[in-house]
């Protein structure tokens, strides 16, 4: 199990960047300590229990509530009904007001919530609950996307968009239709170029549904009083649950606060609103702190990842180079929006993969469905089109007798070439990963293929994300009076180590070591807004912040050294220097910063910009695989995560970050799956639905970071967190292919999908279930 | 709901101590409701993650499933035990030292775990590592880094034995 990244992770005096320092919040996190908003309780709180569908999609007819109101400890139990007392106009979400805090007169999705009941005792909230008889006049439902494409169910009689992205204006009041996005791209003359093109090929690749399972399920606490309403949140992105709130209430931003302490896990599953809204109009209801905090089975029906389907299209001349490509993207985004055509359109920009492609037409859409809604997941789409692409390129290569590498070689996507957008390529090492996979696996030497029963194959894929743009951050930096200093920013630490990163570039600026340095935990009362943590932003943009604050706090110190009368550039320590000025240890400097990156929307229709993203996020993985063609066991023996990520700033945090993000994608692409039976999940537990553990980590990995430099990034650095996910799951296809000459479209890529095959190729098909 | 408490004795954390425990109450419960100990924490509530793991009479076991009833007279030690005023225990020093853990949530459940682990196996090797913890998932998935710390808090252990 060696792992190996590059750089050098001993500290030097002065230099805060590239130190493999410790996470700041480490003894409270080994000593059980570290606060989770799970394990929050308050004076007086009440647990609410949620009463969830029992249909994928029905009409309310009645709800009877007698039994659970005769169970003794029960203090209320709240329907619709009672929340639009509170709060006249309960539907929220970042993309699209569509979503209700308590069903109103329909249900959407099986496990969507539709009463509550509060008590004292968690334990007479549940038995209580659990006597709640819903009754519904059930409608049919559509749960796959591409018949969610054809209108004839629809899930929604009309569409609300929130309003506040440009691109979806246009549907409000749309009827008739479940197509939350449609994002075209359209460069060159592809049906030109697929005419002329000396072969044309054509694939269709599948992602199953799967969950993040946040160790620490969703948690909010709510605490409404008359003067405001404090909420305690597991959320990645306090500010943008803060306007939501604010919105929801009628209430101005600084009657709102929320306080995030560490999370237990987040993956793209805490954004947005998630149980905010519903503490809250609960805690008004109750005139009391309301807790909730669900269990594990019910993160199953809160947030998902898109199951996909992709067409891809691909025509090259004679000498095989790639000169069309046409992408169809169908994104089974559930029965809420959340932030789904977000990423149709985000990840709409990069469908046709890291190649360059003259000509090249990107069709995205966001589909509503029957199901639990989805959302963003460790890169926001893009590993759903990396396993297409990726899958098909090698498929190419392949049918043309082209080793995968150099047919990918030849067609690479390089410095200061217009990616599909037309945004010129900068500071993305896609060849450079490229290689470093291809050199870790020894990729031109003999390959031991096994004999037997046992076969041994490789496979490679790579990558390319542009960051979401533009958002915003803002930090501050405040110098007390004996010199120590505490940061206050909203980039919340959800296990991705942004605490120590940020201090250390604040340390590095101010000269003390990084340890030193207190991190406010997150309270919108006094850490300035951030658009959130997602998409492996924060780095680059609250990197850039904190940066600037912590410039600008250096700049006011030496100000109030020149204030005091002391000579220019003497080094004298900060404490004196508030001494000097105040005549005792008094005052403060804070410093502030606030970034917000260039950005030009794509052109409607063409999707064109000279500027699609800030920063480009490269990765790619390689493994070597054995297969057992008598049971279509598939054993990963390596598997090597290179990655462009800049500047390491913490260099063991990334490496474990790539090394976690991997695995995670192992378990997307190996096992993982929620299985669904007229819109039921079938296996949402942890008993039956698989993730990861220690045996499942392959024998040899490597974590590579190459060696770039971010050259708009702070101390040249740029996001991690989702990279290492992205080549993983096509790198195993392409691997098994290479073993046992089967291709598998579909995930996950069990052993009954490769037997299956296997049999399949053998002319003897097993039955369908 | 409307069942009697009874009243149990046990010694937590070298304490020792009494509680009012309801038929239903598992230890998880019992350790947050009324010591106040969040370490123990539960996230599957099936046995499964780990994430509840406390050691009764020196064994680990899953507090999401323990009834409370059974450590009537029994020797609790949580993950808040471990530590004392001057030093940390080698495993949690070790986990600090490897980063052995991202967002935090399971990581009480395997020091417990790896602690159990030690006591009965010095010097583990990747096999009987990979045996112990295989009730602990992470998903993070931060497990190279733990099986490293394991066998750094196995040297540690060792080292202080020998001085």
């Amino acid at each position: 199990m060696a792992t190996t990244l590059q750089g050098d992770p001993s500290a030097k005096v002065g230099h805060q960047v590239g130190r493999s320092l410790p996470r700041l919040e480490a003894r409270d996190k080994v000593s059980g300590r570290a606060e989770y908003t799970h394990l929050m309780r308050l004076p007086g709180m009440l647990t609410g229990k949620i009463v969830r569908s029992t249909v994928a999609h029905g009409r309310i007819k009645s709800i009877d509530l007698s039994a659970a109101r005769a169970v003794p400890g029960v203090h209320a139990i709240v329907t619709a009904d009672d929340i639009k007392k509170v709060i006249p106009n309960p539907y929220y979400g970042p993309a699209f007001h569509d979503q209700p805090i308590l069903a109103i007169g329909k249900v959407h999705y099986v496990g969507e919530p539709v009463a509550v009941v509060l008590a004292a005792d968690p334990h007479v909230a549940e038995e209580a609950a659990q006597l709640i008889v819903v009754d519904y006049d059930e409608l049919p439902a559509v749960f796959d996307e591409l018949e969610a494409a054809k209108n004839e169910i629809l899930v929604h009689e009309e569409l609300k968009p929130a309003g506040t992205f440009a691109d979806l204006k246009h549907l409000k009041g749309a009827k008739g239709t479940n197509m939350a996005l449609d994002f075209k791209l359209r460069r060159g003359d592809v049906k030109k170029a697929f005419a002329e093109a000396a072969q044309v090929f054509e694939h269709t690749f599948r992602t199953q549904k799967v969950l993040h399972l946040a160790f620490e399920p969703f948690a909010s606490i709510a605490d409404a009083k008359d003067t405001g309403v404090t909420i305690y949140s597991g959320s990645q992105g306090p500010s943008f649950v803060r306007t939501e709130i604010a919105r929801l209430l009628g209430w101005p931003e600084n009657k709102v606060r929320i306080k995030v302490p560490f999370l237990g896990g987040g993956f793209g599953s805490k954004l947005y609103i998630k149980m905010e809204a519903l503490a809250t109009a609960l805690s008004l209801i109750a005139r009391r702190p309301v807790k909730i905090a669900l269990n594990m089975d019910e993160q199953f029906y809160t947030i998902t990842k898109h199951p996909s389907t992709f067409r891809i299209k691909s025509g090259v001349d004679k000498d095989g180079k790639l000169i069309a490509r046409e992408c169809e993207i169908w994104w089974n985004g559930g029965a809420y929006a959340d932030i789904g055509p977000r990423v149709t359109q985000k990840s709409g920009f990069t469908a046709s993969g890291p190649y360059d492609i003259e000509n090249v037409a990107i069709d995205s859409y966001a589909l509503y469905t029957n199901l639990t809604p989805a959302g963003a997941l460790r890169g926001f789409g893009i590993p759903q089109l990396v396993w297409a692409y990726e899958s098909h390129t090698d498929m190419i290569a392949r049918a043309l007798k082209m080793d995968p590498y150099d047919f990918r070689k030849k067609n690479l996507l390089r410095e200061g070439r217009p990616q599909a957008t037309g945004t010129v390529l900068k500071d993305a090492a896609i060849e450079t990963v490229l290689d470093r996979i291809a050199e870790r696996l020894d990729w031109k030497k003999p390959f031991d293929r096994g004999t037997g029963v046992v076969r041994r194959g490789r496979g490679l894929a790579v990558a390319l994300k542009a960051v979401i743009s533009p958002t915003t951050s803002v930090a501050i930096v405040n110098v007390a009076a004996d010199g120590s200093v505490t940061l206050y920013c909203g980039t919340i630490d959800m296990g991705q180590g942004s605490d120590t990163s940020m201090a250390q570039m604040v340390g590095d600026i101010l000269n003390m070591p990084a340890e030193t340095i207190r991190v406010v935990q997150r309270d919108t009362d006094v850490t300035p807004y951030d658009m959130g943590t997602l998409g492996s932003r924060s780095l680059f943009h609250m990197g850039h912040a904190v940066r600037l604050a912590a410039e600008d706090a250096r700049n006011k110190l030496q100000q109030l050294a020149r204030d005091a009368g002391l000579p220019e550039g003497a080094n004298v320590p900060i404490t004196e220097i508030f001494q000097k000025k105040y005549g005792m240890q008094a005052g403060n400097v804070i410093g502030t910063g606030t970034y917000k990156p260039d950005y030009v929307p794509p052109q409607p229709g063409t999707g064109m910009t000279p500027n699609a993203t800030p920063f480009w996020m490269v990765a790619g993985a390689g493994v070597e695989i054995a297969v057992d063609t008598e049971t279509g066991h598939v054993k990963i023996e390596k598997l090597v995560n290179v990655a462009d990520c800049g500047k390491p700033i913490n260099p063991r945090i990334v490496e474990t970050q790539l090394s976690g993000g991997s695995l995670m994608q192992l378990g997307f692409t190996m096992f993982e799956k929620m299985n669904i039976d007229g819109g039921q999940v079938t296996n949402a537990s942890l008993a039956d639905y698989k993730i990861p553990g220690l045996h499942d980590v392959p024998a040899t990995m490597e974590n590579i970071a190459v060696d770039t430099y971010q050259s708009n990034g702070p101390f040249g650095g740029k996001g991690v967190g989702e990279v290492s996910t992205f080549g993983v799951s096509p790198a195993i296809a392409n691997a098994i292919e290479d073993a046992v000459g089967v291709r598998l479209t579909e995930l996950p890529l069990n052993a009954e999908a490769v037997f299956r095959a296997l049999r399949a190729k053998a002319g003897k098909p097993l039955e369908e279930e | 709901m409307m069942t009697a408490a009874k009243t149990i004795s046990f010694t937590l954390n070298g304490d020792a101590v009494t509680a009012d425990v309801k038929p239903h109450h598992n230890l998880v419960e019992l350790l947050q409701g009324q010591f106040g100990l969040t370490g123990a924490r539960e996230s599957c509530g099936q046995g499964l993650c780990g994430c509840c793991t406390v050691l009764v009479n020196g064994r680990a076991v899953s507090g999401c499933l323990y009834l409370a009833h059974f450590i009537d007279g029994a020797e609790v030690i949580t993950v808040e035990g471990l530590a004392t005023r001057e030093a940390l225990d080698p495993v949690q020093e070790a986990f600090i030292e490897t980063g052995a853990f991202q967002c935090g949530y399971c990581t009480p459940g395997f020091v417990l775990m790896v602690k159990q682990l030690l006591d009965e196996h010095p010097e583990p090797d990747d096999e009987r590592i990979k045996h112990y913890l295989t009730g602990n998932l992470c998903r993070c998935a931060t497990y190279p880094q733990v099986i490293e710390a394991v066998k750094l808090a196995a040297k540690k252990r060792q080292g202080s034995k020998a001085a």
